[in-house]
């Protein structure tokens, strides 16, 4: 490289190549990109605790039997009502006699779950309406737009709660309730990322070629948009997560046995004054969880940000 | 040059930390400004603006700035910490930027973010420093200041907000002026009416002139003295009118590069570099006056 | 403009403000906003609409609950239209809506509206206090934390933040009233007011604090504000945590700009530099950030009240759930989307009165 005479103490070897400020190919480049971002993001020590505690959230949810006892979580034991802390319960138990550290355990896949399902309708759902928008613009912008402006001034939580007010109470439709009212953002940021990359020579140069919008759109625009999307996603879960536990907490998540965290908080209320861990530690696993999404998305949003 | 020089630059040199090491975007750049228009040209990156903004003491954390010598007539700008710096902006020396729609506060009438210059610099009262401040408008000839006075940027064309630019720069009169790409962001009808405002404001103080721009054309029929930079060293100086016997082939290339008169785009053409200009020069030897 | 332009002619200058051409198009402006306005209510409507009337099996049962008598059913039957095609439906259910007739209320047998109208006041209570304490403490520290970006009070109050944005609500309430209520005992306990107190007010604006101040009864006054304190103190954290953490967002992208540069290269200190001139460029979204927050602080009483027994909009609501009062839950969801529409539209109004580049925009 003829620069390195402007660079002191300049990486080499494989962290030279990727980080190399003049990459001979898009894959180097790319390489290069994603290098940076985790070098960012390792810098960060907020960002890399809430790494963790995502990627723990996952590995418990994925394993709870490893962690926990199925039947703990679910057998009542009256005899066992309300016990403090223990050996034997390490969270104590709840009005039930059951295992309180158990039913978090299990409760982690209810949260995964409403997480996993709401982004599988989410992000499709606003790449659908963002993407025409953005790339053709004119009449079919103008109509989607607008009707994402309406859904954006809904009021979220509300909504979510009329609608499962309505469906009835259950995890599907909570989900359903939920993705109905998280959608409109990802439709502006995919239209906003469309714009963005629309007249770029090489999505000019791949129309003169031929190819056909629908190949454009997903093979060049939506792998470019997706940094973004994943971005407010993880920067969304901690809103979803407690929008989910909200609608639990009012009885409208999953219903029982099936642990749900908001739901335990809700019934562990009457215990407050006398068994004060009926209700907070559910809520704690609540707290920590939704922290952990926005440690890390906040991370990954400074560093977009400072690349910007 | 008998007089002493207002600003005297030794071996400066400025680095941007990164990921990948650390870039020396100024290489032991030294020079000295007296009464006069001195130009700075070079290709974008060259390191011009660094140049300029290191001199303010304005290069953003983590850059890190270091020069054997910078002196601004009795103060020694290397000992200088933020606050030092302050007492020396707009009073003793200032800077006028690239686009007048991006460096005035959009939210704030024009007069009042000439006004505040004043105000802050001499402690005066908003009144004192209105009547300052309409002085100064007139001063860089606008013709109604009173009207212009009460205008948000965004309410007045270019070549306007460049004028009010200087004389937000100049109401409190320092002794030089840096002028970082002052007219390019400008219409070519009122580019020269600007240079030549800011020429009588800088002749009629006495000031000294940093004019910073990538128009070779532009600089040496404007300023006394040019200073040529590549890669983040000065490969060139030399008189202005002396400029046909530059020796650096660098300089050279640049000449005869230069469009036709009458050809109205001058942007610097396609050069061959040779990867030896990168190479360090010596750096100046020697001991401050 | 021209290139041929006079050498020493000043370069034109708009006219200023008004001109007939400015009012045209303020008036423009109001227009397209009331335009957009009434879509999104007509989106809106049409939701709470479809939630009401078209996923139940039987709206009429939905509307009336299992336990109503043969007539109350074939009265509300009769007034929904059930067998109707769904687009009358929708129209005579708009209609309804706009005359102010949200329906009845199954277990207070009030008119829906009424009702609102009686809990509203609580609600507002609760979420203007709170907005109050999270703009006045958040923007200063979200400023504080952009001047300080990557040093420890950003990332203090960047932290502090960010607890405060994972927290659910419900939960801290729990929490707060555990530790100050129960076990402290700095604050009162969950309700408004104590029981003693109830009826001495007459209300006015129907918040008590100010009500009670109005009366000249302090004990009054004390008493609600002892019960005010908790509730209003998490909710402000709250606000505050998001109000502070866009704040900083924003000035972030203010300090780049080049004009902040040439106020330093000026000589302003740091002070000017960043609380009048960033911070003055940042009122339009900050506004924003501000309505949302409060239409968030009211859906959210949902969640509060039910925690602090509050007895507004919110435990309203969650009660109407309970007894599957659906025509109350849809009313209260289209007050609060009101509410929300109107918190938009105001922003849309205030802008032009903090930037001047509002005031003329098309
Ligand atoms: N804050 C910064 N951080 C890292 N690198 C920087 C920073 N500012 C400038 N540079 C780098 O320093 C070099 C010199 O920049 P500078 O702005 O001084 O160039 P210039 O000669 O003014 O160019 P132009 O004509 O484009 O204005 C460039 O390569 C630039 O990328
Ligand atoms: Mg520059």
């Amino acid at each position: 490289m003829s620069a390195t005479n402007l660079r002191i103490g300049a990486p080499t070897g494989w962290r030279g190549w990727l980080l190399d400020s003049a990459p001979a190919s898009r894959n180097q480049a790319r390489l290069g990109r994603w290098y940076r971002a985790w070098l960012g993001l390792r810098r960060n020590g907020l960002a890399m605790t809430g790494l963790v505690i995502v990627l723990a959230l996952v590995f418990v949810a994925l394993f709870a039997p490893l962690f926990a006892n199925h039947a703990a979580a679910y057998t009542q034991t009256l005899t066992d009502r309300l016990q403090p802390m223990s050996w034997a319960h390490p969270f104590g138990t709840d009005e039930l006699g059951r295992d309180i550290y158990a039913r978090v355990v299990f409760g982690s896949r209810t949260t995964l779950t409403i997480v996993a399902l709401v982004s599988l309708i989410v992000v499709p759902v606003g790449l659908a309406m963002g993407l025409p928008a953005g790339y053709f613009g004119g009449w079919i912008d103008a109509v989607l737009m607008r009707l994402t402006d309406i859904f954006l001034a809904f009021p979220r939580l509300v909504l979510a709660l009329a609608f499962a007010a309505a469906l009835g109470p259950g995890i599907e439709n909570a989900v359903i309730a939920i993705s109905l009212t998280a959608w409109p953002p990802y439709a502006r940021l995919a239209r906003a990322e469309t714009l963005t990359w629309r007249h770029a020579e090489f999505i000019e140069a791949a129309e003169l070629q031929g190819a056909s919008h629908l190949r454009i759109l997903f093979t060049q625009i939506v792998p470019l948009s997706m940094p973004s999307v994943i971005i407010r996603l993880t920067l969304d879960m901690a809103g979803i997560i407690l929008t989910a536990a909200g609608l639990g907490f009012l009885g409208l998540g999953a219903q029982p046995p099936s642990p749900e965290w908001g739901a335990m908080v809700s019934s562990g209320r009457q215990y407050l004054l006398d068994q004060w861990w009926v209700a907070t530690i559910p809520g704690l696993a609540i707290f920590v969880v939704s922290l952990g999404f926005n440690l890390l998305g906040d991370g990954l949003r400074d560093l977009s940000d400072s690349r910007g | 040059m008998t007089a002493p020089p207002l600003l005297e630059v030794r071996n400066l040199r400025v680095v941007y930390p990164g990921d990948d090491g650390d870039f020396r975007a100024v290489r032991n750049v030294s020079f000295s400004l007296g009464r006069e228009r001195l130009g700075i040209v070079g290709e974008s990156g060259s390191g011009k603006s660094t140049t300029g903004r290191a001199i303010m003491g304005l290069i953003p954390r983590p850059g890190r700035v270091e020069a054997d010598a910078m002196r601004l007539g009795d103060a020694d700008l290397t000992r200088l910490n933020e606050r030092g710096f302050r007492r020396l902006r707009g009073k003793r020396i200032a800077m006028v930027m690239q686009d007048p729609k991006f460096s005035l506060d959009p939210v704030m009438t024009v007069g009042k973010q000439v006004a505040e210059t004043h105000r802050y610099h001499f402690r005066s009262s908003w009144k004192a420093a209105r009547t300052a401040a309409l002085e100064m408008l007139e001063a860089v000839h606008i013709r109604d200041p009173e009207r212009v006075y009460a205008q948000y940027p965004h309410q007045i064309s270019g070549g306007m907000g460049q004028r009010v630019m200087i004389a937000m720069m100049l109401i409190a009169g320092p002794e030089i002026l840096i002028a970082d790409e002052p007219t390019s962001a400008l219409d070519v009808s009122v580019q020269q009416q600007v240079l030549a405002i800011m020429d009588e404001m800088v002749r009629s103080r006495g000031m000294g002139l940093i004019l910073i721009s990538h128009n070779l054309r532009l600089v040496s029929s404007f300023c006394d003295r040019v200073l040529v930079m590549y890669a983040g060293q000065i490969v060139e100086s030399c008189r202005a009118n002396r400029l046909h016997a530059a020796t650096h082939p660098y300089t050279r290339g640049l000449l005869t590069a230069l469009p036709e008169l009458g050809n109205r785009r001058a942007e610097l053409p396609q050069l061959r570099r040779d990867p030896e200009w990168l190479a360090d020069l010596p750096a100046q030897v020697g001991t401050a006056p | 403009m021209s290139a041929s332009g006079a050498a020493a002619r000043p370069s034109p200058v708009r006219r200023p403000f008004p001109t007939a051409a400015g009012v045209a198009s303020a008036l423009r402006r109001i227009a397209r906003l009331l335009g957009s306005v009434a879509l999104t209510f007509l989106g809106l409507t049409l939701v709470t609409f479809f939630i009401g009337r078209v996923i139940p099996i039987d709206p009429v049962l939905a509307i009336v609950g299992d336990k109503a008598s043969k007539a109350t059913y074939d009265k509300v039957a009769e007034q929904i239209g059930i067998n109707l095609p769904l687009p009358v439906q929708y129209w005579r259910y708009l209609m309804r809506v706009l005359h102010g007739d949200f329906g009845t209320s199954i277990i207070t047998a009030h008119p829906v509206l009424q009702d609102m109208a009686h809990v509203f006041p609580a609600t507002m209570e609760l979420a203007v206090v709170a907005l109050l304490v999270g703009t006045l403490l958040g923007v200063p520290l979200g400023v504080l934390a952009a001047t300080n970006r990557g040093r420890w009070p950003d990332q203090a109050i960047r932290f502090g933040s960010l607890l405060g944005y994972s927290m659910p609500v419900f939960w801290l309430g729990l929490v707060g009233l555990l530790l100050f209520y129960a076990r402290l005992g700095w604050v009162d306990g969950p309700g408004r007011i104590d029981v003693s107190f109830d009826d001495i007010v007459t209300p006015i604006t129907g918040m008590i604090t100010i009500d009670s101040l109005i009366a000249g009864e302090y004990d009054v006054f004390w008493n609600a504000l002892g019960h005010l304190i908790l509730p209003a103190s998490i909710l402000g954290y709250l606000s505050m945590a998001y109000i502070a953490r866009m704040t900083r967002s924003f000035m972030l992208g203010q300090l780049r700009q080049e004009y902040v540069l040439a106020t330093r290269a000026k000589g302003m200190p740091p002070f000017r530099v960043v609380w009048v001139h960033a911070l003055g460029n940042i009122w339009v979204p900050l506004i924003t950030v501000i309505a949302l927050t409060f239409g968030s602080l009211l859906e959210g009483a949902v969640l509060t009240e039910t925690v602090f027994a509050w007895p507004g909009l919110g435990l309203y609501m969650k009660n109407s759930l309970f007894n599957a009062d659906l025509n109350a839950v849809l009313g209260g969801t289209l007050v609060i989307g009101v509410v929300y529409i109107f918190l938009n539209m105001l922003s849309d109004v205030i802008y032009p009165l903090v930037d001047p580049r509002a005031r003329e925009r098309r």
